[in-house]
């Protein structure tokens, strides 16, 4: 396996075509018919858990191609990851300081 | 060798430094890659402190959620799911037509970059539009939260599927509506700006200052467009499909 270069870290000189923005586009359309059917279903305590997952497939469809992270550089791809990473941190942290003390109690 | 020959191999030493160095490339950058990365970086970073916004008011709604579950099922119930989804559909469609709008400055595609950005304004004045109707349609319910907010429709529902909820449970629906009104308002307010912006971008458009070889513009506001759609794609189900009614 060959060492990664310093062209690997660089983003592809790649312009993303209209053909792959529309099979988005029709993927994005699909899932939120999915996701407005399925609130239909009774689907118990699995409601918000499929309800989240269908929209984060759709958020990383948009980030991946109408965003072109897919064709970035390991920085821009690294960033992406430390957002999510913060966003992540903000609501543990939140959650554990509630659940650990006064969950429900105002 | 004479001041003929020197003069011409000057002039093109200059239009090959023009090459290299063209007019947009500012000079602390060495390379137009470089400056292309380096802004796209800066953009990114601003769509992190984005992210951390909008994360406040998500975790807001998912402890209020929690804690005062029944009251955000009747709440969410009073939101039209036809409408919600056509504004989903509707963004989606803004996404693609500003995702078509960098392909087309890319390929110094003048006509179609301009078709590209008047269709994204467009889908994102009728988001609003329709957003227009769904905040008078709270308004006229008496869903607003404070003064003017009627437990009525929750403590006495008239649809026989809906659960009759405590006082004191259905007082908690106006939190629903609060976050209602914060995120998607918030929302609203960065669609606005986006639009804005987009007027700006199509009349320097015209003027050809994207469709030139410098595309970072027009591919940067598209990060910030695609950002707002996401916080919609999240915003829909959260508000819009707690838990509609089972169809029998």
């Amino acid at each position: 396996m060959s060492h990664p270069t310093l062209e690997d870290a660089h983003a592809e000189p790649h312009i993303v075509g209209p053909k792959i923005y529309g099979l988005i586009l029709l993927a994005l359309l699909c899932l939120t018919a999915l996701t407005t059917g399925i609130a239909f279903v009774n689907l118990g305590v699995f409601s918000p858990i499929v309800a989240l997952a269908i929209a984060t497939i759709k958020m990383v469809l948009v980030i991946l191609f109408f965003m072109h992270v897919k064709y970035s550089s390991r920085l821009v791809k690294l960033t992406v990851g430390a957002g999510f990473f913060t966003f992540l941190v903000l609501i543990t942290m939140t959650l554990s300081d509630y659940i650990s003390r006064a969950w429900g109690l105002w | 060798m004479d001041s003929q020959t020197v003069a011409i191999r000057q002039q093109a030493e200059i239009e090959h430094h023009e090459h290299e160095h063209p007019p947009y490339l500012r000079h602390h950058f060495e390379t137009v890659e470089q400056q292309k990365e380096a802004v796209s970086f800066g953009m990114w970073l601003f769509l992190l402190t984005e992210i951390m916004f909008f994360g406040g008011l998500f975790m807001a709604y998912l402890l209020y959620r929690n804690w005062y579950y029944d009251a955000f099922v009747s709440a969410s119930n009073t939101l039209g799911i036809g409408l919600g989804t056509t504004n989903t559909a509707v963004l989606i469609l803004s996404s693609f037509t500003m995702a078509m709008g960098v392909y087309c400055a890319e390929m110094r595609n003048k006509r179609g970059l301009l078709i590209s950005l008047s269709a994204t304004i467009l889908l994102g004045l009728v988001f609003l539009g329709i957003k227009t109707i769904e905040y008078h349609e709270k308004y006229t319910e008496h869903h607003i939260p404070g003064a003017s907010f009627s437990i009525e429709d929750f403590t006495h529902p008239t649809d026989k599927r809906d659960v009759a909820l405590a006082p004191d449970m259905a007082q908690h629906a106006q939190i629903f509506f609060f976050l209602y009104f914060a995120m998607t308002g918030m929302h609203a307010l960065h669609m606005i700006i986006g639009i804005s912006i987009l007027f700006a971008l199509l009349y320097k458009a015209s003027k050809d200052a994207y469709t030139k070889g410098h595309t970072s513009t027009i591919d940067n506001f598209g990060l910030y467009w695609h950002f707002v759609d996401i916080v919609w794609i999240f915003l829909f189900p959260l508000l819009y499909l707690i838990s509609r009614h089972p169809l029998h």
